[in-house]
């Protein structure tokens, strides 16, 4: 095997458990000397990436290579890596001294060689002279300092921090981040860092790994992620962003809130189905309504401390968030414009729904695990396996009991604008992607109804 | 009656039932035995009863050999509880469940009738009674309130300490006697407590599988009072009393710095 500079190496990575598939073919790079965070909703998957690597639980299938050797028989106690704990997880029965030389006092490390080495650590975490203290007798922040130099005093090779400062407050966090980010440069090894806090990790690290529902999203650089993101889940989750159907009409001409914008992406085709993501500080208001690219009237207004937060409603019936600094106040009415090169095209992932059935009769197929009516299918016998497609728009939601067809649980709502795209996981664990006006809370049980009409059955095509 | 009211009202009012309960039935008797134990035959104040304790041989012989005999007790319910608490505390929470009930099951039925039952057992099985039915009786009685507080310390241990050891480079030999055995040593005092203090005491169990061959502490306070000799039972039960305070008061320091985790339930 050649040697590459990559420290880690994640090839093909499964982890199911009996109800569950946690981690869905993950493959992933980390170099050496960087500062990765795997970034991800609560549920994602990665803090259970983490534990892989640290060797706490073992994957369903693939394997990890840490420094080039697989590392897939190897025991915790034997990787070269150490890990800092979410809850701190420091040792009751130890002071703090040695509680950071548990790992040196297990590997026979010489007294007086440990008691440079703990002194040294205990520095570098801003913690001289705290040596003797209990440890349950130390706050948070300073729990969570041993907790590191008790990991960076073995020198692994890599450290692995899962979620450190979730249990700390916003002022102790932000200069924990920046003593992070200096101990990081002083080491020299590569970090592992687990978060859900996407200011966090912009913040932190020199390459981010959005993940969602077990799969790698987009892997980049803060820029990078934040400045193109490569569909909507990443564009929402990470900041904040309007995220608008649009069409491509051209390479440079992107089409939406009914009408043409330039812009700078090029390669979608012509008249593709895109959606586009406009960050709200990449809006410009102003008040002179003739000059603006499109109009609309502020419906609320607030102070965010470095700048306002507006909620504006176009002319059209768009609802678009802008971040300024100047306040406007609700009710007026207001010109808006966008730079070609603030608007970020992407790929739709779907344009419609498409789910495997079986047709039962000429006017009966049964899909989602329910029987649906559909409109008289002629040229397919009855029995077959078939292919569904019906559109976004297409699904009817329901909380009447007795009215819905199919059930499911909605997953993922995403704000369109002027309506909002939602993912239902239905009962029988597939998904299906609707659009609608109404309003929906994440996890609430929902009823699915599909107009006859709108289902479109096609054979399905077994390549 | 306005009064009545407002007086049953306060919240204050309603543990009157227990105070009540607990000076009649907890306080009185333990100042009754200290009255008892220092009062001479006639009536005075005196010490003779403690004095005739310190002469008299085979009281002290009885005594020391319970102690002994309490000692052995506990020794065994730890080193057979600990491992089944561990084992239990390693099962799926389901499993242990039911497993822990298995455990306390026998306590639903007598201590004596259990007692009695261990007789026929060793009858049957021609094994002799003495000291060593005697152990095993005791042991067998007080085993479930030793297994019980240290699979709940064990059962309720941060896994994150477990991983933070091994990720630290310590084999599961090493997790074990760094982290968790003193990690659980709160439960192991409250298993002593549970265990040693009801065994320095006991009287039937010894009576009935020993055949009444030996006699433990508790038997000897039982004659005493059976033959009407109360004030030199109380003074007996006062010693008796002191010892138990005293391991009270030092497993109490010892785990001090354990919290409460170990409570039995």
């Amino acid at each position: 095997m050649t040697k590459t500079n990559h420290i880690i190496e994640i090839c093909n990575i499964t982890k199911s458990f009996p109800d569950k598939v946690v981690l869905d073919d993950v493959s992933l790079n980390v170099k050496q000397g960087e500062f990765l965070t795997i970034l991800g909703p609560s549920g994602c998957g990665k803090t259970t990436l983490l534990r892989l690597i640290a060797g706490f639980n073992s994957a369903s299938s693939g394997k990890i290579l840490i420094d080039g050797k697989d590392m897939t028989s190897v025991p915790p106690h034997q990787r070269p890596v150490n890990t800092v704990f979410q809850r701190y997880a420091l040792f009751p029965n130890y002071n703090v001294y040695d509680n950071i030389a548990f790992g040196l006092n297990l590997k026979k490390v010489d007294k007086k060689e440990i008691e440079v080495r703990v002194k040294r650590a205990l520095k570098m975490v801003g913690m001289t002279d705290y040596e003797h203290r209990d440890v349950q007798s130390l706050s948070g922040g300073q729990q969570q300092r041993v907790a590191i130099a008790r990991a960076i005093v073995n020198r692994p090779q890599v450290l692995l921090l899962d979620e450190p400062l979730a249990a700390l407050d916003l002022k102790m966090r932000k200069d924990m981040q920046m003593e992070l980010k200096e101990m990081h440069r002083t080491l020299g090894i590569t970090f592992v860092y687990v978060t859900h806090d996407q200011e966090e990790a912009l913040t932190l690290s020199d390459t981010i790994v959005v993940m969602n529902e077990g799969v790698i999203q987009q892997v980049g650089t803060p820029t990078d992620i934040y400045n193109e993101p490569c569909n909507a889940f990443v564009a929402d989750f990470i900041g904040e962003s309007n995220i608008l159907n649009a069409t491509m009409i051209r390479d440079g001409v992107v089409e939406f809130m009914g009408r043409e914008f330039e812009c700078v992406d090029t390669g979608f085709g012509e008249n593709q189905p895109v959606d586009v993501v406009v960050r709200p500080e990449d809006v410009y208001i102003i008040r002179n309504t003739e000059a603006a690219m499109f109009r609309g009237v502020v419906r609320s207004c607030t102070f965010k401390g470095v700048h306002y937060e507006m909620f504006v409603e176009t002319l059209d019936g768009y609802e678009i968030q802008i971040q300024d600094y100047n306040c406007f106040e609700p009710g007026t009415e207001v010109g808006m414009m966008i730079k070609p090169a603030d608007i970020h095209v992407m790929r739709k992932e779907r344009t419609e729904n498409r789910v495997e059935g079986k047709l039962v009769d000429a006017t009966h197929v049964e899909i989602l695990g329910e029987t649906f009516e559909c409109a008289p299918v002629e040229d397919i016998e009855s029995g077959a396996e078939v292919d569904v497609c019906f559109g976004f728009s297409d699904v009817e939601l329901t909380d009447d009991p007795d009215d819905g067809i199919s059930w499911g649980t909605i997953r993922f709502i995403l704000y369109k604008g002027d309506r909002y795209h939602l993912t239902i996981r239905t009962d029988d664990d597939e998904d299906v992607f609707v659009d609608t006006r109404d309003v929906w809370e994440d996890l609430d049980e929902v009823g699915i109804k599909i107009a006859p009409s709108a289902l479109r059955v096609v054979r399905r095509n077994n390549q | 009656m306005g009064r009545l009211v407002k007086f049953f009202s306060r919240r204050r009012s309603w543990s009157l039932p227990y105070v009540l309960f607990l000076a009649v039935f907890v306080v009185a008797p333990l100042v009754l035995i200290m009255i008892y134990a220092f009062q001479a035959e006639d009536g005075g104040f005196s010490i003779e009863n403690f004095d005739k304790f310190v002469h008299q041989r085979e009281a002290i012989n009885t005594f020391i050999y319970s102690i002994g005999i309490a000692l052995i007790t506990t020794m065994i319910c730890i080193l057979l509880g600990y491992p089944a608490a561990y084992i239990l505390s390693k099962m799926r929470a389901s499993t242990a469940r039911v497993v822990v009930m298995l455990f306390i099951l026998p306590m639903w039925i007598n201590v004596l009738v259990r007692t009695l039952a261990t007789v026929a057992l060793f009858d049957f099985l021609m094994l002799p009674l003495g000291e060593g039915a005697l152990i095993f009786g005791m042991v067998y009685n007080f085993l479930p309130f030793m297994i019980y507080p240290i699979y709940n310390v064990l059962q309720k241990m941060d896994r994150s300490l477990i991983e933070a050891a091994e990720d630290l480079g310590a084999t599961p030999r090493q997790v074990f006697s760094k982290v968790i055995f003193p990690l659980s040593m709160p439960g192991v005092v409250s298993g002593v407590m549970m265990v040693f203090m009801p065994t320095i005491s006991t009287f039937a169990i010894a009576e009935l599988l020993t055949m009444n061959n030996i006699k433990l502490f508790g038997t000897t306070i039982q004659e005493n009072i059976n033959n009407g000799m109360w004030h030199y039972g109380a003074a007996l039960s006062f010693i008796m009393l002191i010892i138990i305070g005293l391991t009270t008061l030092f497993s109490g320091s010892s785990s001090e710095d354990g919290t409460n985790e170990g409570g039995l339930l």
